[in-house]
């Protein structure tokens, strides 16, 4: 698994919980690395046997974990390049749900060797939309739910989120797009800068 | 065959473009061209008076403009902030010509100096990609440089900490110092021997570093060899070497081992055509625990026998005593280990 990832998930858990809390997952999980780098590429048992202890450690389900880290992305002053990018998807709430299924391309763009796992987007009924997000990693749906959660606060939409298991791995998120301009939403311009 | 646009069918397609008409006057102007200067009535204005040709050079009249179609015109904006644009002026019948206008490479400054959105570029513009591009490889190196500059800092730290001489593979003068310091503060009896090479000099200068280096290489594995697996050989110097030996319970067992390692340094060594032809000179001290020695005191004790070695005429080996620091004191400049001997 790309280092970006297993970087998040150790952001999010130093971030939200401390470096102590931090290490006693890396311990749990029984990896040598305590430090990931963003920039290398780390076993793909590495990401699961971290995750599994961060639900032990913080006593947590797995998709309620993965709906907080989804929501840590891209609302912590750290990870404001995350939600920066992800603005770039479209000027209203709906342009940037279209945009989700050029994410992992988005991604391979910038950094060519990250796969993000692939996402879906449908679009059934006026405002209803499902994404299906097919992954190897449990849990990625409720990720994508805590993104697409603090995603519509920050276009100001109203929209109601729910998962739907399918199995073989895929989770489905379902959307119902109540208002797309019920609040404010934050301010996002292309021009500024994150970094 | 010309096709009249309507103004809003261009608003749409090309958001930062402006119409002229047979003077050269500007009538209308997309929305997006408008954002670049909001309080100037580009309307009305003539376009050379507007705008500024930098590249073709020499652009100052309409028909020479008119002349300049299709060619990629380098344009300044009047008014600030400074506008450098990219353009391309087309005719649209009947004299009226459309200039359409993009930020080219200062896209990222554009966007930021005039506050744009999305809606100011036309739907298949590359804009928008091309600032995301811009911010997620901005990231993305900056990641790669800050663990560049982290290797780079434990490549550094990782060679401070280094036991090894990286040339001959025998430990260095940090390991060494290491095992000094816990020989005497368990107060052992141990013995120090400090080596340094006669004639090295020569071989360097008449064959070259590269015979030099074959030299170092092969004293190092005969030091291995003539000393004991508990013996610590480091390399201190140039041609310069220290062996560590703990547990020496006869002084006449430090006398053998200097004599064989002599006799192995003065095996003629081999290298290309060339046979080289050294030898060693040892001064040793023996500790046998309980003393007040210290590191300094130690490393200056085996630097006065070796000392005497070389006056005494080279390829041997002397034992400290403390009557070699009275000689040492009339007949010779204070020593140390960075001053080359005779």
């Amino acid at each position: 698994m790309h280092g970006l990832i297993n970087r998040s998930f150790q952001n999010y858990m130093c971030d939200s919980y401390g470096k102590d809390a931090w290490l006693d997952v890396t311990a749990r999980a029984g990896v040598s690395t305590i430090e990931f780098e963003a920039m290398l590429v780390y076993d793909d048992a590495v990401t699961p046997a971290i995750l599994n202890a961060m639900g032990e450690v913080l006593r947590r389900k797995r998709g309620e974990l993965m709906e907080d880290i989804g929501a840590y992305l891209v609302s912590h002053p750290n990870t404001e390049a995350v939600r920066r990018l992800l603005r770039f998807g479209g000027m209203k709430f709906e342009d940037f749900l279209h945009s989700l299924d050029d994410l992992p391309d988005r991604a391979r763009m910038a950094v060519g060797d990250l796969h993000l796992p692939a996402i879906e987007l449908h679009n059934h009924e006026e405002g209803h939309y499902s994404l299906i997000c097919d992954s190897p990693l449990t849990g990625f749906g409720h990720l994508m739910m805590g993104v697409l959660r603090v995603m519509a606060d920050d276009y100001g939409a109203l929209v109601l989120l729910d998962l739907e298991e399918s199995g073989e791995g895929k989770e489905t998120v379902s959307i119902r797009l109540i208002k797309t301009d019920f609040a404010d939403g934050r301010e996002f311009e292309l021009g500024a800068r994150a970094l | 065959m010309t096709i009249a646009f309507e103004p809003d069918v261009l608003d749409m397609l090309c958001p930062m473009h402006l119409m002229l008409d047979g003077q050269g006057v500007i009538t209308h102007i997309g929305p997006t061209t408008q954002k670049l200067r909001p309080d100037m009535s580009l309307i009305g204005m003539r376009f050379l008076d507007a705008f500024t040709v930098m590249r073709p050079r020499g652009i100052t009249t309409l028909d020479q403009l008119r002349n300049a179609r299709h060619l990629k015109l380098h344009l300044e904006m009047a008014g600030v902030p400074p506008a450098r644009l990219k353009g391309v002026l087309v005719s649209s019948g009947q004299n009226s010509a459309i200039v359409n206008l993009s930020f080219g490479i200062s896209i990222v400054d554009g966007v930021r100096d005039y506050a744009l959105t999305n809606a100011d570029f036309a739907a298949t513009d590359l804009a928008i990609e091309m600032l995301y591009l811009v911010e997620a490889k901005t990231a993305a190196m900056e990641s790669s440089r800050k663990l560049n500059l982290r290797l780079q800092g434990a490549k550094l730290a990782a060679e401070e900490q280094a036991f090894t001489d990286t040339l001959t593979g025998l430990k260095n003068r940090r390991a060494l110092d290491q095992v000094l310091e816990r020989l005497l503060t368990i107060n052992a009896a141990f013995a120090v021997m400090h080596i340094d090479l006669d004639y090295f000099k020569a071989v360097n200068d008449t064959l070259g570093h590269a015979a030099g280096d074959h030299v170092l290489q092969v004293v190092a594995k005969a030091m291995i060899e003539e000393t004991r697996t508990t013996d610590t050989v480091a390399r201190v110097g140039g041609d310069e070497f220290t062996v560590i030996l703990p547990d020496v319970r006869d002084i006449n067992v430090l006398d053998r081992i200097g004599r064989r390692i002599i006799g192995r340094i003065e095996v003629p060594i081999p290298f290309n055509n060339s046979l080289c032809e050294i030898s060693a000179s040892i001064g040793t001290v023996w500790i046998q625990g309980g003393n007040s020695a210290t590191r300094e005191t130690v490393m200056e004790d085996a630097d006065l026998a070796l000392y005497a070695s070389k006056n005494d005429g080279r390829a041997r080996q002397t034992f400290y005593t403390p009557e070699l620091r009275k000689t040492a004191n009339s007949l010779m400049p204070p020593t140390g280990r960075g001053i080359k001997r005779p």
